[in-house]
């Protein structure tokens, strides 16, 4: 296979002195959805962030795109053409849908917001119904989409997702689920996937991991995973998702 | 939220309205009884028992009138509280999301009417008290370099959410760049005017490095040490600040060159016409409010540029910002930089109009007056500040002038010395009544705002980090 666009090698990542990740590999593929499963407090938020830059990893590489970003601020990272909807999606509660999706916009030249709010519209329908109502008035749905579209406004080539069916129902998750395979596949978009919801999340990926207290124990392909007896036991049918 | 407490309110009202207003004044009553109690305590040794001093030691003397008056008055004040006000105060808050919405245009007429008013109150003063204009344009001078003040900490708190308790150290450099540039270098008002608001912003960068990953009470703590910093600095240095004397003969701002003044060569020997002392006033408060609203015009654009709704987002979310590709680090030396700009014209200007500037003039109370200037005028608001400047400032001078007062508690009653009780008061009365200042347009937000954080927060400690 060709180089991948984003590869984590031997990432130790401390809060303080307790660590929280014990050496992650990953590979993310360009074009690819990766997903990475795992329990709460395995660390999969922590590996979403350590890409990000905050915090950095004590120990380890991180290369996205040929370049070495592992020791790189945050803002500088995410001019690389990353795009994140962090967990608790961080949506600005006190601005409108549409001021929200201009600080997403913030770094790319404004002649593309028309089109790439068009774009956005056509993903989430309802985010165009409620284009002047404030971030803190909408419900965890929208508040999810609206995280996506926010992120999608940087024109990504890679777009990491930490949990985006945290607390949405059935349906919603569908929703975005579908909006996510749409994305990949019409576009290309390279997505990694932070997930507890492990039976949707695998069911979309084309590749996926599993974390347990900071390590990667598993790895294959999504269907692989959806099919192997201890996958479902500890993340399928005890989760009751 | 305000859904339920609507159908909360219309339940009880519709359903069983006489028990609960019995029980209401019961409890206005307890309550009343409670407040009259604490008074009696709290009075007695303040109110009831004096010591005077006399030849031989202190002599103890008693004044039960006024303790049992104080008793009283609490009593009466805390049920007629208690029983008209308290109980509106849910029916007022439930409304607000409409008044809001419906209250705009008010808002809008407000800010022109103001706006007009600020253009021709120096000549509305001459012609409608002449006697007395000298004293309200200084005033109206005054409460315009507070406004000018609150705009340009309402960059830093209310636009960037960085809490400073310094503000008035910039305030202090302005007018020390103005002071000492004239002493020892000549420099007149105009060409020390970007001086000073070049040398505050330098000194806001300083400021904004170390605290650049500090927030909150933290970040306030730190911007309060600095505050004090730069005056114990301009107190000590006696060489080169003159130390606690201050910095005097300070030139008046001229125009174009040439002095507003009787001699020869002064610009109204320029122009011919007569020189009257009210015409400094009035320039100086030409000046002021020129300055001010640059402050505010500048504020207004930057606020739709990227770099001002970065500001914002900032205030709200940090993470995200950075997330966004967004240099929280820039961001935030940006807000300081600038609203320490502000602070040095204003304080340029406080030079100039004083002539006179000391160390004394840069007290944390001033810091402090700022900021409850911008807190009580609604984050962020710039209408909102401009109201409360005018409360505060001239509230504070309307209590100079109490006189009345002492036909009701006798001539020996000082009312200057019950201003600070008084205006303490008052701010705790606005802040029970109205939680986010005057203006405050996101109210319906607010609080929804608040619960939604706290609760996604819970979820993010749960979930996997």
């Amino acid at each position: 296979m060709s180089e991948p666009l984003l590869s984590t090698r031997d990432v130790h990542t401390y809060y303080g002195k307790i660590i929280a990740l014990r050496g992650v590999d990953i590979d993310v593929h360009a074009g690819e959805i990766v997903t990475m499963i795992g329990a709460n407090g395995a660390g999969k938020s922590t590996l979403m962030m350590t890409i990000c830059g905050n915090p950095h990893p004590r120990q380890g590489q991180i290369v996205y795109d040929g370049r070495d970003i592992t020791m790189m601020p945050t803002h500088e990272i995410m001019r690389l053409g990353i795009a994140q909807s962090p967990e608790g999606r961080r949506i600005f509660r006190a601005m409108t849908v549409l001021e929200n999706l201009q600080m997403g916009a913030s770094l790319v030249d404004p002649k593309y917001f028309d089109s790439d709010l068009e774009k956005v519209f056509h993903l989430f329908p309802r985010l165009k119904e409620r284009i002047k109502q404030r971030g803190g008035t909408m419900s965890g749905g929208e508040l999810q989409m609206l995280a996506i579209a926010r992120a999608l406004m940087s024109r990504p080539k890679l777009l990491l997702l930490d949990e985006p069916s945290l607390g949405l129902a059935p349906l919603v998750v569908k929703q975005i689920f579908d909006a996510i395979r749409e994305l990949n596949q019409s576009e290309g978009l390279t997505v990694f996937l932070v997930e507890q919801n492990a039976f949707h999340a695998l069911k979309l990926a084309h590749r996926a991991y599993v974390m347990v207290n900071g390590k990667i124990t598993m790895s294959g392909t999504g269907a692989e995973l959806l099919g192997r007896e201890d996958v479902r036991a500890a993340y399928l049918e005890g989760g009751g998702h | 939220m305000a859904s339920t407490s609507e159908t909360a309110g219309t339940g009880t009202s519709g359903a069983v309205p006489q028990p609960e207003r019995e029980t209401r004044l019961a409890r206005a009553l307890r309550e009343s009884v409670i407040a009259a109690g604490l008074t009696a305590i709290l009075g007695f040794f303040f109110l009831a028992l004096r010591t005077e001093i006399e030849t031989g030691g202190l002599v103890l003397s008693t004044r039960w009138g006024l303790w049992l008056a104080a008793i009283g008055i609490v009593f009466v004040g805390r049920l007629a509280l208690n029983l008209f006000v308290f109980g509106r105060l849910g029916a007022t808050t439930r409304r607000k999301p409409a008044t809001t919405g419906a209250g705009f245009p008010v808002a809008k007429v407000l800010t022109w009417g103001l706006l007009i008013f600020a253009i021709v109150l120096p000549f509305f003063f001459t012609i409608v008290f002449p006697q007395r204009d000298r004293q309200y344009i200084d005033l109206a001078i005054l409460i315009m370099t507070y406004i000018m003040l609150g705009w340009g900490l309402n960059i830093v708190v209310g636009l960037a959410g960085l809490l400073d308790l310094g503000y008035v150290a910039f305030y202090a450099v302005g007018a020390y760049s103005f002071g000492l540039s004239a002493q020892y270098l000549g420099f007149g008002f105009w060409t020390a005017l970007p001086l000073a608001g070049l040398l505050a912003a330098s000194w806001g960068m300083i400021l904004g490095f170390p605290v650049l990953r500090l927030r909150g009470d933290y970040l306030a703590i730190v911007t309060l040490a600095f505050g004090e910093i730069i005056r114990v600095v301009l107190l000590n240095w006696t060489d080169f600040t003159g130390g606690p004397n201050g910095v005097s003969g300070i030139p008046k701002p001229t125009i174009f060159g040439w002095e507003l003044g009787r001699r020869d060569g002064s610009f109204n020997d320029l122009i011919g016409v007569p020189y009257d002392p009210i015409q400094r006033f009035i320039f100086l408060y030409y000046i002021i409010f020129g300055l001010a609203l640059l402050t505010n015009f500048v504020t207004m654009r930057l606020r739709r540029l990227p770099i001002g709704r970065a500001w914002e987002a900032l205030r709200e979310d940090e993470i995200a910002c950075r997330s966004l590709g967004i240099n929280t680090r820039n961001t935030k030396l940006s807000a300081f930089s600038i609203g320490a700009m502000f602070a040095g014209f204003a304080g340029s200007f406080f030079a100039t109009r004083q002539g006179f500037i000391s160390p004394e003039s840069f007290t944390f109370l001033e810091s402090a007056i700022i900021l409850a200037i911008v807190v009580l005028g609604g984050l962020g608001s710039q209408i909102g500040v401009v109201i409360a400047a005018i409360a505060m400032i001239g509230g504070i001078e309307v209590l100079r002038n109490l006189d009345f007062l002492k036909a009701i508690f006798g001539p020996d009653f000082e009312p200057t010395q019950y201003r600070m009780l008084i205006f303490g008061l008052a701010m705790v009365i606005i802040m029970v009544w109205k939680p986010r200042g005057l203006v405050s347009t996101r109210e319906p937000t607010a609080t929804l705002r608040e619960k939604k954080r706290i609760s996604s927060d819970v979820v993010a400690q749960g979930e996997g980090h």
